[in-house]
């Protein structure tokens, strides 16, 4: 359970920033990307800890995209079927899951020295990890973009209103302020980690 | 006309990397000093323009073909991964001064997800094959422009004294924040094009 606070893949190592930055303008569209992502990860982890064995140490790397990618495609087929709308704002960063650099990381540093339960729960941890700091990222850029947090229209979730909508400062919905909260929230965990 | 409208929008209006939020991690890897910024940006541009080449040849010759749409992720990934691989061998053969100078990001390329990304956007955007390789430069243009400019503003922060906390990633953020905020001046830009060129 390392993954989800003293080796928190965004806070920490600073992995996988584009769908962080890129699909995190509300609280709901932060987690939906943290889960799909958590999906392939467990996935990918449990898939790479059992063939390990059989695949040659020279096309190691190769052998892992190639699964994850398969992993990618079969989460695109599930989440067009399932949840078109959730697909449909995500948009690129679900083909993008692929080159996400803390799938393939925990592909070659945990799941290939592992065995197939341990590489389970490390999905599980990252991807919480990743979950949850994708959550907080999006509800802070939510709350000061629009004044509401949670809120979804394709589920008909009012959401919870903490300051007026009149006060919401569109900005942090918009591309810069994924950058400014990014920034202030990675100090202040640097603070806390000090401390 | 189209094109001028294509290459400005993927540039300045929607620019890959401030707008879009494709290539962060080469973006806030490799830009801490100006000569590797642009190192970064003229690699990123010959294998982006390479890669749409290729993977748009196999989307509409080998894929839409077969009626094989669905294998488009795991195709257009390892077409990449090889691309990349086939210019450093080539590189190191041919030039050997261009592959001393690019030699060191050409590794990193494969899992910059502007590469994966740009090519599945021209597939989607329905481009054809002269607008898909005017859109893959432009947008390559638009990321080497962002990691200089960037590349620029950090070299000067190395110089600021700052809060603990804020050293190194923080404050890279925040300078990519107002760097995005100047680009968002462009927005508006390219609808003003198309009622100059005639387009609407």
């Amino acid at each position: 359970m390392n993954g989800i606070v003293k080796e928190n893949p965004t806070f920490v190592l600073l992995l996988g920033m584009c769908p962080t930055l890129g699909t995190t303008s509300s609280a709901i569209n932060g987690l939906s990307m943290g889960l799909a992502t958590m999906f392939v990860l467990i996935l990918s982890n449990l898939l790479i800890s059992l063939i390990k064995n059989l695949i040659p140490d020279m096309v190691r790397i190769p052998s892992y995209i190639v699964v994850i990618a398969s992993l990618v495609t079969v989460l695109q087929m599930l989440m067009q079927a399932y949840v078109p709308s959730i697909y449909a704002t995500l948009g690129l960063f679900i083909p993008l899951i692929v080159v996400n650099c803390i799938i393939l990381g925990r592909a070659e540093a945990f799941a290939a020295k592992n065995g197939p339960v341990a590489s389970i729960f490390d999905g599980i941890g990252i991807g919480l990890g990743f979950s949850l700091a994708l959550t907080i990222l999006g509800a802070v850029r939510e709350l000061l973009g629009t004044g509401v947090v949670f809120k979804s229209d394709d589920f008909g979730i009012p959401g919870i209103t903490l300051q007026g909508e009149d006060y919401g400062m569109l900005i942090f919905v918009l591309a810069p302020g994924a950058f400014l909260i990014l920034g202030y929230l990675i100090a202040i965990v640097n603070k806390l980690r000090k401390a | 006309m189209e094109y001028i409208l294509i290459f400005i929008t993927a540039i300045f209006v929607n620019n890959v990397v401030l707008a879009q939020f494709l290539g962060i991690c080469p973006f806030l890897g490799v830009s801490k000093k100006v000569s590797t910024a642009a190192g970064m940006g003229a690699a990123v541009t010959f294998v982006l323009t390479l890669a749409t080449i290729v993977t748009y040849i196999v989307q509409k010759f080998v894929l839409d073909a077969n009626g094989l749409g669905y294998l488009q992720t795991i195709a257009f990934i390892l077409i990449i991964a090889a691309l990349v691989q086939m210019v450093e061998i080539i590189l190191k053969k041919v030039s050997p001064s261009l592959y001393q100078a690019l030699g060191v990001f050409l590794p990193l390329i494969t899992t910059n997800c502007c590469i994966l990304g740009v090519a599945i956007l021209v597939i989607q955007k329905d481009y054809d094959l002269l607008h898909g390789i005017v859109y893959a430069i432009s947008t390559a243009i638009g990321f080497a422009l962002a990691m200089i400019v960037f590349a620029g503003l950090r070299e000067q922060l190395s110089l600021v004294k700052l809060p603990k906390a804020m050293n190194g990633m923080p404050i890279a953020l925040v300078t990519a924040g107002l760097l995005a905020m100047a680009f968002m001046g462009f927005s508006g830009v390219d609808g003003g094009l198309k009622i100059l060129f005639g387009l609407e």
